[in-house]
């Protein structure tokens, strides 16, 4: 690390990104993309959300093929 | 400026998944879907109790295998392309002297890594397969699981990079994986494990079935490392040229 931060403009090893600037992007696009996750994986399997059992059918074979239990 | 690259590298990663969705897309229609269809058939044949043709189809066969499958597999794509560009953003130059496009393929590689600890002891299972009173608790453990392998991943990394100075790159590394394969291990000895295929379900179907759910995640993650190396590079590039410039140009200036 101290080598990148030595020599930015070498181009073999490129400059990192200060963690304070990713942080926010981090948390946000984090929850947001867990949230789809758990739509397509777990919603009206293990727990739900909304009742019945329409999103369950609508990705059934995605949620086996993706490797999810299903059921 | 930083907060401009992450964004374009995110937009990117975001586009690198459903690029590499769509892959994985055409793996699953052809491959698999021929599976979860024979399995549904193998369902319906056996099913005594409770037969499935009386039951209201809320979705049917025709939607689930294309509409239903392209939803699942490219939201998918989005989402785990998102949160891997963050993790690249976070691994570009930290991990050691890999340029954008190694970077990517590593990180790639550890995605389908995380895919594997999990699938290993918990894998996927087609249709047929599978008593509904344990969907909860092998939901909960997969999900543990896929969580845990992160961790010890993690782990692993800190601990191979703070034996580096000791036992040097080669020998820490093989010190970290060793660590992060026995430290799984163990976690699959202790885990509750669950046997539900019903009998006389095809040995041959159950196998090719988990062998195409490993083609859509190696197709899926191979594109998205080749795809996103290629689109993060010309981002990373310019980033380099950008500093390239402003460090001659101050000498001249002073």
């Amino acid at each position: 690390m101290a080598q990148t931060i030595a020599s930015p403009a070498t181009g073999a090893t490129p400059a990192t990104l200060p963690l304070k600037a990713l942080a926010p992007w981090a948390l946000f696009v984090g929850v947001l993309a867990l949230v789809l996750l758990y739509f397509i994986g777990a919603e009206q399997g293990a727990t739900s959300v909304f009742s019945g059992t329409n999103v369950h059918e609508w990705v059934h074979d995605g949620r086996h093929l993706l490797g999810f239990p299903c059921h | 400026m930083n907060s401009v690259t992450i964004r374009n590298l995110l937009v990117r990663g975001m586009l690198a998944g459903l690029a590499a969705g769509v892959l994985a897309l055409v793996i699953a229609y052809f491959l698999g879907e021929p599976r979860v269809d024979a399995a549904i058939a193998f369902e319906e044949a056996h099913s005594h109790s409770h037969s499935h043709g009386d039951e209201v189809e809320v979705v049917s066969r025709g939607m689930q295998s294309t509409a239903g499958l392209a939803t699942g597999v490219l939201v998918y794509g989005v989402a785990l392309g998102g949160i891997a560009a963050l993790v690249f953003c976070f691994a570009l130059g930290r991990i050691g002297r890999f340029g954008a496009r190694a970077t990517a393929v590593l990180v790639s590689g550890a995605a389908l890594l995380v895919y594997l600890v999990p699938f290993l002891k918990y894998p996927a299972n087609p249709p047929a397969v599978g008593d509904p009173d344990t969907i909860g608790q092998r939901t909960a453990l997969y999900f543990l699981m896929m969580l845990l392998g992160i961790l010890l991943a993690v782990g692993a990394t800190i601990l191979g990079r703070r034996l580096a100075p000791k036992l040097g790159n080669w020998y820490a590394t093989v010190a970290g994986g060793t660590a992060f394969v026995v430290a799984v291990g163990i976690a699959y000895a202790f885990l509750p494990a669950y046997d539900n295929v019903p009998h006389g379900f095809p040995g041959t179907l159950l196998w090719q079935f988990r062998l195409s759910t490993l083609a859509v995640q190696l197709v899926l993650w191979t594109g998205f490392g080749l795809i996103f190396g290629h689109l993060a590079e010309r981002v990373v590039a310019t980033r380099a040229e950008e500093a390239g410039t402003t460090a001659e140009a101050a000498p001249v200036a002073t």
